[in-house]
């Protein structure tokens, strides 16, 4: 195999993984927008609906065409439950704790989780619904998994970019991230609209979980952590409260890390990313499309 | 030497539970592993109290504490395997320089770091502990003796109920002094309204790096213990989930309390490590499903944590 189709091979690998980081920090990204938080319990929301998708598709058998939906709505109803009961009470509570309590739910949805009749400590092998087929193109070949993951997060960012500026909910949410204050003033139904963007964000990060259990067919209670922590990475990356940044941070974040895994060192990658964040908060701490220029 | 006899109480105490547990230790009233825990106790205090001036005076959040806690380890076992060191007085040294390469790395780290705020801050260390982790996991390419993401095997067990008692005691000391110092008064002022520092003319940035860096000496001293109390090291154990640890003590106890951490350290060892012993196994996976209702129940009730801002008469630590 020659340099150039490994190299094209490796960035189909890296785009398959950055699209799924994309969806989990672009509720990151919208959250912190509303809410200033960095909530933690994001990363674990994905877990679940990995799991969500495990036990409709083995337990239930499921067809496909209706398991993404429903995980959807399973992950949305958990991220709308998180929001009303652990972070509503702490509105007007220092950033901190509202932060900390966020850390809390994350363990609590890990080791709750974790329990023997729930969805146990252990790996658990994903069933893909469909075998896993190669095109092999002139230059390079991609799987059907792959294709599928990106048709499915092109798709979902349209949706996305349709209702944040093209409807009214969208110009709420922007409205409140801009001074929840003011909004809530011009009349921006506030308790209404950070429950949307919770709904929202947490059906994408379903989303990424059941393309990232297609692409990667183990999963466990605490694969949610460093996909969770990498995507607010790539979240802080291309400017948080930034949508496109999100997007665009995703793909950077995990293009670096199978780059850096194919031809350093798989023990590195982590660290690789890591020290991208630095870079990051410490020269451009707004992040790559961050325009304002008051201090974080 | 005034502070002597202002904490005379406290040493009272120390001297008092001191001899409690040497007389149950001497008469094996007490098995070996809860021997160890009750030396492991003293050892998070002396890690949480570095986190608490961090966070709980100074107000600048910590996700990487474990990260320090771990450099220390790391710092102090390969120093101790390259000088051969057996005896308790050879130890000192090399304890104390668990401590410096802790701080050192927090002086380096805090400068640029500390720029950030709030929840950039806490990404930034947790960032940070990650890269620590990864680092300890590649640790065998740098030396054979560190063992990578095996461990540290052959630590000689050399920290027995003197030395962690004794240390604690004399660190919380420290502390307690720097508190009531022209420094802690600064740090405090920093974490109530960093802006009026600055116009009252404090460096706030050189205080907020001093606070960072004398609390990560704190975990590096407290990582140190733990090497050679366990004579085994791996990196999971100074990951992100043990810079959790570290907070939830902080958070619980009450933050900007040194008394608050020493109840919180001692609860936290005896629900981790203790119930053990009492609780079947399947149970004890439960302690991980309340300790965090226990966080956010307090985050709810009690933003500062149960002791904030206080010390307690009875051991005598305020001022």
């Amino acid at each position: 195999m020659d340099l150039l189709s490994y190299i094209l091979e490796q960035t189909i690998n890296g785009l398959q993984l950055g699209a799924v980081y994309a969806l989990i920090a672009l509720g990151y990204t919208m959250v912190y927008g509303v809410l200033r938080l960095i909530n933690f319990a994001h990363g674990d929301i994905f877990m679940f609906g990995a799991f969500t998708a495990y036990y409709l598709l083995s337990k239930w058998n499921l067809p496909i065409a209706l398991v993404f939906p429903l995980t959807m709505a399973a992950t949305a109803f958990l991220g709308f439950l998180i929001e009303k009961l652990a972070y509503k009470p702490l509105r007007t509570a220092p950033k901190i704790s509202l932060l900390i309590t966020s850390v809390g739910v994350s363990l609590f949805l890990e080791y709750f989780l974790s329990l023997e009749p729930l969805f146990t400590p252990n790996y658990i092998g994903f069933p893909r619904p469909f075998a896993v087929i190669r095109y092999n193109l002139p230059l390079f070949t991609v799987t059907n998994i792959q294709l599928l993951i990106l048709l499915v997060t092109a798709v979902s960012l349209f949706w996305l970019y349709l209702l944040i500026y093209h409807t009214k909910y969208g110009r709420a949410m922007r409205a409140l991230s801009h001074d929840q204050e003011a909004a809530s003033l011009m009349g921006v139904p506030v308790d209404g609209i950070i429950s949307l963007t919770f709904i929202v964000g947490a059906a994408l990060a379903g989303l990424g979980g059941i393309l990232y259990a297609f692409a990667y067919p183990q999963i466990n209670v605490f694969m949610g952590i460093m996909p969770g922590i990498k995507s607010f990475i790539a979240a802080v990356l291309g400017g948080i409260g930034i949508i496109h940044g999100a997007v665009l941070g995703g793909l950077i974040i995990g293009l670096s890390e199978v780059f850096v895994s194919a031809f350093l060192s798989s023990t590195l990658r982590d660290g690789v990313i890591f020290f991208i964040l630095f870079l990051v908060l410490i020269l451009k701490p707004r992040g790559l499309f961050g325009k304002r220029i008051d201090k974080v | 030497m005034n502070f002597l006899v202002e904490t005379k109480r406290f040493l009272l105490c120390s001297v008092a539970v001191y001899l409690l547990f040497k007389f149950f230790f001497l008469f094996g009233l007490f098995s070996e592993y809860i021997q160890q825990i009750i030396i492991l106790s003293f050892i998070v205090i002396l890690t949480s109290l570095g986190l608490n001036v961090i966070y709980g005076y100074t107000g600048q959040f910590s996700l990487g504490h474990a990260g320090f806690y771990g450099i220390g380890a790391y710092t102090a076992a390969y120093l101790g395997a390259l000088f051969k060191v057996e005896g308790v007085w050879a130890f000192l040294p090399i304890l104390l320089s668990g401590g410096l390469a802790a701080g050192l790395l927090g002086y380096l780290v805090g400068v640029p770091i500390l720029r950030l705020k709030d929840d950039f801050l806490a990404i930034a260390t947790l960032g940070f502990g990650i890269l620590i982790r990864v680092l300890l996991d590649n640790s065998d390419q740098l030396s054979e003796f560190l063992g990578g993401s095996r461990g540290v095997i052959g630590i000689p067990k050399i920290v027995n109920l003197e030395i962690a008692f004794w240390a604690a005691v004399f660190l919380i000391l420290i502390t307690r002094n720097l508190i009531f110092s022209r420094y802690g008064l600064f740090w405090q002022c920093i974490k109530d309204d960093e802006l009026a520092a600055t116009t009252f003319g404090i460096d706030t940035a050189g205080m907020k790096l001093t606070a960072f860096t004398y609390g990560c000496f704190l975990a590096g001293m407290g990582g140190a213990l733990y090497a050679y109390l366990y004579s085994f090291l791996h990196p999971s154990n100074f990951d992100f989930l043990k810079s959790i640890d570290f907070l939830i003590i902080v958070i619980v106890g009450g933050m900007g309390s040194i008394t608050g951490t020493i109840y919180a350290g001692l609860l936290w060892v005896a629900v981790i490590e203790g119930l053990r012993l009492a609780l079947p196994a399947s149970l004890l996976e439960l302690r991980w499903v309340f300790i965090p209702i226990l966080l956010i129940l307090v985050m709810m009730w009690r933003p500062y944590g149960l002791l904030s801002r206080s010390e307690s008469r009875f051991l005598g630590l305020g001022n």
